[in-house]
């Protein structure tokens, strides 16, 4: 028994699942949503309404969903993959028709009880099918092209919908988390090198084509990675955001002028402070310290999700966990940087901090995948 | 199986090996992310922290009350005005069409007013007030006022203008106020920083021109804290703006306005002084225009109007209009013919009609001439062929030198910018300019003022304060400024011999007191209020041999720019000199037919006002200077 079937053996069951929760990674998650709590209360003026109270409120039902999820077997998700990859597909081939527009993007759906972004929800179910493939793959030719063929067609797909919308960043994210997966399913390196060359040469393409009727991106995007190479260009526009973002994080120095004493957050210089840019008003207030302290605190996450899946006794769930904390890691790792001028201005939100919906909820959706792999294929304790 | 199962197994697994790869790959990621949040919070802390400052904290300027100008008897010549405007800020607003609808209602607002702040609206910020409509009453201002809470975002602002009451009597001496140009920036050294407070308004011309320093005053500033939109949030300190200084001039009021009036529909000029300390009475120049005007946009007409080439409001014509004097430099001439020894009073030169000099005939005004002159009869006839000679003795050089004694030639020391040097010839000056040798027919030609003799009309009447005072009078226009009354240093005597003045003025006497005298029609019967003076007809044009055969052509058939113009200087009383004038008509014809009797008038009015304690200051009014 134990050797044909190792891994059911150990897989708790009814409320002992409860004991192999990953109780440290949930109270993880839990102090950087209170982080968030105190900015959003911060940002507002020190009043609960109008965001304070209602990430609150997501953030209780999300917490919720990521219970439930991890209490359901693995093998539920692990079969809901495809059918899950499928609707978000179906949603993003939605957007153009019935997406609500924001300015020139269309990014949204009105699901009537509330709005999601369709491209947030295929991040996780691209994971989720990459997982699917290459555990049913197994490690045999994993880097045959034949193989590869579905893979990247799986990726191409939604980034090419999404690129569409247009959102150059979510789909930038989303090819960078698949092709997280096909390293990790350990897909040669060859295809990566070649991918990098391709990569390099689209990106001379890019700019050589620029001004001509034939360039490949849209004239915003070009805006915004100008502004990016020089903030100070156009400080009412683009180059606005990083600008006021880098003063807010500069004048925070080591240990920031103190919870909502952010001079920067009352006069309102900093625009999407209590979405995209929050991170700013994080370093105004608590300076140096306290941005290490989140960073620190998102690493340890993704640490404690990579021992996870090591310990995992099943590939799917392995390549589950890692893929999502690959993801995971990119959302704050480009915020961050984004925030701090370390990369252009792109649309993602600080996971856990920033006010939002849809991405909070599609991250503890997905964490609640890693804890349901972690109860039923975590190998005990 | 066994060796198959080791088969299988790698020796180490891909996935751990991978997952420790990219675990090494976002390590650096996230310490590259840690560097960074430690060179801007730690490293460029100080500049990041200033920078929020600056963007924090606001420095606001308070421009100050401009000073006010008083006229000698202490009216208001320039004032700043309450101008009520109402200002839209967007922001504040869901449509802000309906609610310029409902304020249409209110104010007079057209639909094209309505079109055009809609445009303004889009084109700026949301927070920046757009001007809706200025200049409105104060009813207007309460009516809206009243409404208030059916038109947000709309507000009445009161502001301060230049006003201008007397409007355009002081065109000239006040001068106006204008927006501030990009010249003046480079100009000012100081750097003043209300300069660049958008609608400040700088003296452009005149006194206006001339005191700007004392009248500006100093700007005040308030630091505020202000959040993104500029709104401010708080006060943080605040200086209050110092005044500008208050001024009042020499001029008054009523003298000036007669004067205006006495020039009538002429183009011309006149000036009036106190020749004891050169204090300016009157400085009037036609025609005139409303400073006021230059508050609004101007109309391409209004324009047009103003600068028009032949009447030239613009032109302040008493200080910048330079003429050829005319006979009225004829005293300058027999004056340095007297200080040099040259002429005595009762020498008689024969006047046959002309006198030739190195081969042309030099005419005298009178066909046939005056027979024997002397020096006196040839100042009231205004003889020619007497100056004529008199040039051949003194030699251009002389004669100017006689001219700058007497304030001609030089810029005068008044505190206007317009004030014009004229030109006072000396064969050097031809040399450089003309690149011609000087001939003595140059000289006999300047001798009765023309040729190259240019004088303004101030000149002139500095010339003949001086004569009259046998002082080197200087003007004084500014009478106080901020209370401090500024006085004129006491004027030196000039060095003449002043039995040669007395001769010049018993000369000026005849002109307008004897028979003969060129200006009799227009003398001042009144015992001890005679007036002196000279006429002065100034040629623009040659007359050629042949037209003066067939009889030079009159005044009134010729075209307008070629008339003679028409000048006097006089002064009185006669016995105890107190006021001299100057009277120029751009083509006016004759001095004695046209501008003898405006000088008349003026003077008279002039005597008129000094009898009654002209200058005095009325005592209850002294506090507000």
């Amino acid at each position: 028994m134990n050797l044909l079937h190792p891994a059911r053996q150990t897989a708790p069951s009814g409320l002992r699942k409860i004991l192999h929760f990953h109780w440290p990674l949930a109270l993880l998650i839990a102090s950087v949503a209170g982080i968030g709590f105190l900015m959003l209360y911060s940002v507002a003026g020190g009043t609960m309404a109008p965001w304070a109270s209602a990430q609150i409120w997501r953030f209780s039902i999300g917490f919720a969903l990521m219970f439930a999820v991890a209490m359901t077997p693995i093998e539920v998700w692990k079969h809901a993959a495809i059918p899950a990859y499928l609707v978000a597909l179906v949603l993003l081939i939605l957007v153009p028709f019935i997406g609500i527009s924001h300015g020139s993007a269309k990014r949204w759906l009105d699901l009537g009880v509330f709005v999601i972004q369709p491209s947030e929800v295929m991040k996780i179910a691209l994971v989720m099918v990459l997982a699917f493939y290459y555990d049913l793959l197994g490690e045999k030719r994993i880097s045959n092209p034949l193989t590869l063929i579905i893979p990247l067609a799986l990726i191409a797909l939604p980034f090419w919908l999404i690129l569409q919308q247009p959102d150059l960043g979510t789909a930038g994210l989303l090819l960078a988390g698949g092709a997280v997966m096909l390293f990790i399913a350990g897909v040669s390196l060859w295809y990566f090198a070649a991918i990098i060359a391709a990569g390099i040469g689209m990106i001379i393409a890019v700019i050589y084509t620029k001004g001509t009727e034939y360039q490949l991106l849209k004239d915003y995007q070009y805006r915004r990675i100008e502004t990016f190479l020089d903030p100070s260009g156009s400080p009412y526009d683009d180059g606005y955001h990083i600008t006021q973002s880098k003063i807010s994080l500069g004048s925070g120095g080591v240990s920031g002028q103190g919870f909502m004493q952010g001079t920067q957050s009352r006069g309102n210089f900093l625009p999407e402070k209590h979405t995209d840019f929050i991170f700013a008003i994080w370093g105004e207030e608590f300076g140096f310290i306290g941005g290490l302290s989140l960073l620190g605190i998102y690493v340890l996450i993704v640490v404690f999700c990579v021992v996870a899946a090591l310990r995992c006794k099943d590939r799917f769930c392995a390549l589950l966990i890692v893929g999502i904390a690959a993801t995971f890691f990119f959302y704050f790792a480009v915020n961050m940087s984004m925030v701090m001028g370390l990369i252009p201005v792109v649309g993602v939100p600080l996971p856990f901090v920033s006010y939002g919906g849809s991405a909070m909820l599609v991250l503890l959706f997905s964490f609640g995948l890693i804890q349901s792999a972690h109860i039923h294929k975590g190998g005990g304790r | 199986m066994r060796k198959k199962a080791t088969q299988d197994k790698p020796k180490t697994p891909r996935l751990p090996r991978r997952a420790f790869v990219l675990g090494g790959v976002q390590a650096i990621v996230a310490a590259a992310i840690g560097g960074r949040m430690y060179q801007l919070g730690v490293k460029q802390n100080d500049q990041y922290r200033l920078l929020a400052e600056e963007n924090r904290i606001s420095i606001r300027l308070l421009s100050p009350s401009r000073g006010l100008i008083y006229d000698r008897g202490g009216d208001l010549l320039a004032r700043n005005a309450h101008l009520y405007t109402v200002e839209m800020i967007s922001e504040q607003v869901r449509e802000p069409e309906k609610i310029l609808g409902r304020l249409a209602q209110i104010i007079p607002l057209s639909a094209a007013r309505i079109a055009e702040i809609m445009t303004e609206i889009k084109k700026q910020q949301a927070f920046i007030p757009v001007t809706i409509a200025r200049d409105l009453r104060w009813e207007d201002i309460a009516a809206i006022s009243a409404n208030a809470p059916s038109l947000p975002g709309v507000i009445p602002r009161l502001s301060f203008n230049r006003e201008y009451p007397v409007r355009d009597a002081f065109c000239h001496t006040i001068g106006y106020v204008g927006a501030v140009s990009e010249a003046d920036l480079d100009a000012d050294i100081t750097a003043d920083p209300l300069l660049r407070i958008p609608d400040f308004k700088i003296g452009k011309v005149g006194i206006e021109e001339t005191l700007e320093d004392s009248l500006r005053g100093a700007a005040g500033s308030k630091q505020v804290e202000v959040n993104a939109s500029g709104r401010v949030i708080r006060e943080l300190s605040r200086t209050e703006p110092r005044a500008g200084i208050n001024a009042q001039i020499t001029v008054g009021r009523r003298l000036q306005n007669y004067a205006l009036r006495a020039l009538g529909t002429h183009i011309g000029s006149a000036v009036v002084m106190d020749v004891r300390n050169g204090d300016i009475l009157a400085l009037a120049s036609t025609p005139t225009f409303d400073p006021n005007i230059f508050l609004k946009p101007l109309s391409q007409k209004t324009w047009a109007g103003l600068n028009d080439p032949r009447a030239r409001p613009l032109i302040n014509k008493a200080t910048s209009g330079i003429y050829p004097p005319g006979s009225t430099f004829k005293m300058v001439v027999a004056l340095a013919a007297l200080e040099d020894g040259l002429v005595s009073a009762d020498e008689k030169i024969h006047c046959g009609g002309s006198l030739d000099i190195s081969n042309r005939k030099f005419h005298c005004w009178k066909e046939g001439g005056h027979g024997a002159v002397n020096l006196r009869r040839a100042l009231r006839e205004s003889c020619d062929v007497f100056f004529y000679t008199m040039a051949t003795r003194l030699g251009i050089e002389k004669i100017t030198a006689m001219a700058n004694r007497l304030g001609l030639g030089i810029t005068p020391d008044i505190a206007l910018s317009s004030a014009k040097a004229g030109l006072t010839p000396t064969k050097a000056w031809k040399q450089r300019v003309k690149g011609e040798g000087w001939y003595l027919g140059d000289t006999a030609n300047s001798s009765i003022g023309q040729g190259f003799v240019l004088a303004s009309p101030l000149q002139l009447a500095i010339m003949t304060a001086r004569i009259a005072s046998g002082r080197a009078v200087n003007t004084r226009l500014i009478n106080s400024a901020g209370g401090q009354i500024i006085a004129a240093p006491n004027p030196a005597p000039l060095a003449i011999n002043p039995q040669h003045l007395a001769l010049i003025r018993e000369g000026m006497f005849d002109v307008t007191n004897h028979k003969r005298g060129t200006a009799y029609k227009s003398r001042i019967a009144q015992t001890g209020s005679e007036m002196a003076g000279k006429t002065g007809t100034s040629q623009v044009r040659r007359i050629r041999a042949a037209e003066r055969e067939s009889g030079v052509i009159k005044n009134k058939d010729l075209e307008w720019n070629q008339r003679d113009h028409a000048l006097f200087v006089g002064f009185a009383p006669y016995d105890a000199p107190r006021f001299a004038l100057s009277v120029v008509i751009e083509h006016g014809g004759s001095g004695s037919a046209i501008a003898a009797p405006i000088a008349r008038d003026i003077m008279l009015r002039t005597l008129e006002l000094g009898r009654s304690g002209y200058g005095a200051f009325p005592k209850d009014r002294k506090q507000q200077i």
